[in-house]
């Protein structure tokens, strides 16, 4: 089965600075993926060269088989959110339908209407005195419009109040459910994830840190928890915390279930602790 | 837990404690979705999961069903088994014992009750 987006050594760089760096990320068909990092990680970066608004400085990036951004097809086959869901604010939602429907081939305004009036979200109000969460349903129904295959959404929940944030992932879920999209979206919020993605790419300094099923990246990692000079025989540290004797270690075990000296006692780890492990400095000592 | 683990844990607890029944119909994964604002992979999963169980047959074009057969608890002897674990279970609270340690000690007297039998 081809994959939705397959990236192969990509890289970007602005100047003289690389933003992303010997990327390989793959995206199976149907998944929903949470791109995560902190600020400057390169998940926009990431997102654009996705979505074709920018060509890569090295490697590669194809979406469902052809590269991205190369051809209209290409094109068509990608919706893309910008962060903060921009709209043209004096325009009215039925004259942003139209726009859309202008602007894109095979464009379904029909159904974002029919989308728009289950949100009881009016058609002739302008785009600015919508709320936040009505300008996000817009700007998600208007990018569902175009019938994409890979939807991106960058940082879609930032902003939103929890009721907003909720009605937006119920309403990407349903999309999922009933159209078959792949989505890649990036967000702060890792708590909202869980539910709602079951792929995770972690990026961090222009890299990709770790790719995977939620569910097997989990069963992967184990929080360690035991005697400080202990601690350097442990292979696979994704991050340490030691106090004067005792040490918290962030392992990474694999898929198969690695025998650990019994002086160590063990624990899952949860979806939070584990970005966060990945996303601070390897050590740090307390 | 994985979280299709939860739904499939919260279907088996429907069936035993009679809320579902063989022949009931299982909400549509869009109806779940829409519902609980989970991935549709998820409930998906679940589905497949319960139905290498046997405990659902999903039937192509309209909808996973109920196949197994639970043999339900009189009402009577349900609603009365409950209040007097109710009791307990308070009774535990009010002890000082947490939730794991409640779990352990129902465990613990089913493995002793179930010796008894035995011997």
């Amino acid at each position: 089965m081809t994959a939705a987006l397959e990236a192969e050594g990509l890289g970007m760089r602005f100047g003289r600075a690389w933003a992303l760096r010997e990327c390989s990320v793959s995206v199976p068909a149907g998944s929903v993926v949470a791109l995560v990092g902190p600020n400057g990680a390169g998940k926009t970066t990431l997102m654009h060269l996705v979505c074709g608004l920018l060509r890569p400085s090295e490697g590669r990036v194809r979406v469902f088989g052809g590269d991205a951004g190369g051809t209209a097809e290409a094109l068509a086959r990608v919706g893309f959110v910008a962060q903060e869901h921009p709209l043209y604010r004096g325009m009215t939602v039925a004259e942003l339908l139209r726009m859309g429907q202008a602007l894109n081939p095979g464009f379904d305004r029909a159904l974002a209407e029919l989308r728009l009036a289950a949100l009881d979200i009016p058609l002739v109000k302008r785009a600015g005195a919508l709320s936040g969460g009505q300008q996000a349903q817009v700007s998600l129904a208007l990018a569902l419009a175009k019938r994409p295959r890979l939807l991106v959404l960058d940082e879609p929940l930032a902003n939103l109040d929890p009721v907003a944030r909720r009605d937006f992932s119920r309403t990407l879920m349903s999309a999922v459910a009933e159209d078959e999209v792949t989505v890649l979206l990036s967000s702060h919020v890792i708590a909202d994830l869980e539910a709602v993605c079951d792929r995770l790419v972690v990026l961090n300094r222009g890299s990709v840190r770790l790719d995977g099923a939620i569910e097997d990246v989990l069963a992967a990692h184990r929080l360690l928890s035991g005697p400080r000079d202990a601690a350097t025989d442990v292979p696979g540290v994704v991050r340490a915390v030691h106090s004067e004797r005792h040490s918290d270690l962030l392992v990474r075990t694999g898929p198969e279930e690695t025998a650990v000296h019994p002086v160590w006692q063990q624990h899952r780890v949860g979806l939070e602790e584990l970005i966060l492990a990945y996303l601070e400095s390897p050590a740090v000592t307390r | 837990m994985p979280p299709y683990l939860q739904l499939v844990q919260q279907v088996r607890q429907a069936l035993l404690l009679g809320y579902l029944r063989r022949g009931d119909q299982l909400p549509t994964v869009k109806e779940v979705v829409g519902t609980l604002t989970i991935n549709p992979n998820t409930v998906v999963k679940a589905y497949r999961q319960l139905e290498n169980e046997g405990v659902v047959e999903a039937k192509p074009g309209q909808g996973t069903f109920v196949t197994a057969e639970v043999e339900a608890v009189a009402p009577g002897d349900f609603t009365r088994l409950r209040r007097s674990l109710e009791r307990w279970v308070r009774d535990a609270q009010a002890a000082g014992l947490d939730d794991d340690t409640v779990t352990a000690l129902i465990a613990a007297v089913r493995n002793d009750v179930r010796a008894e039998g035995a011997a």
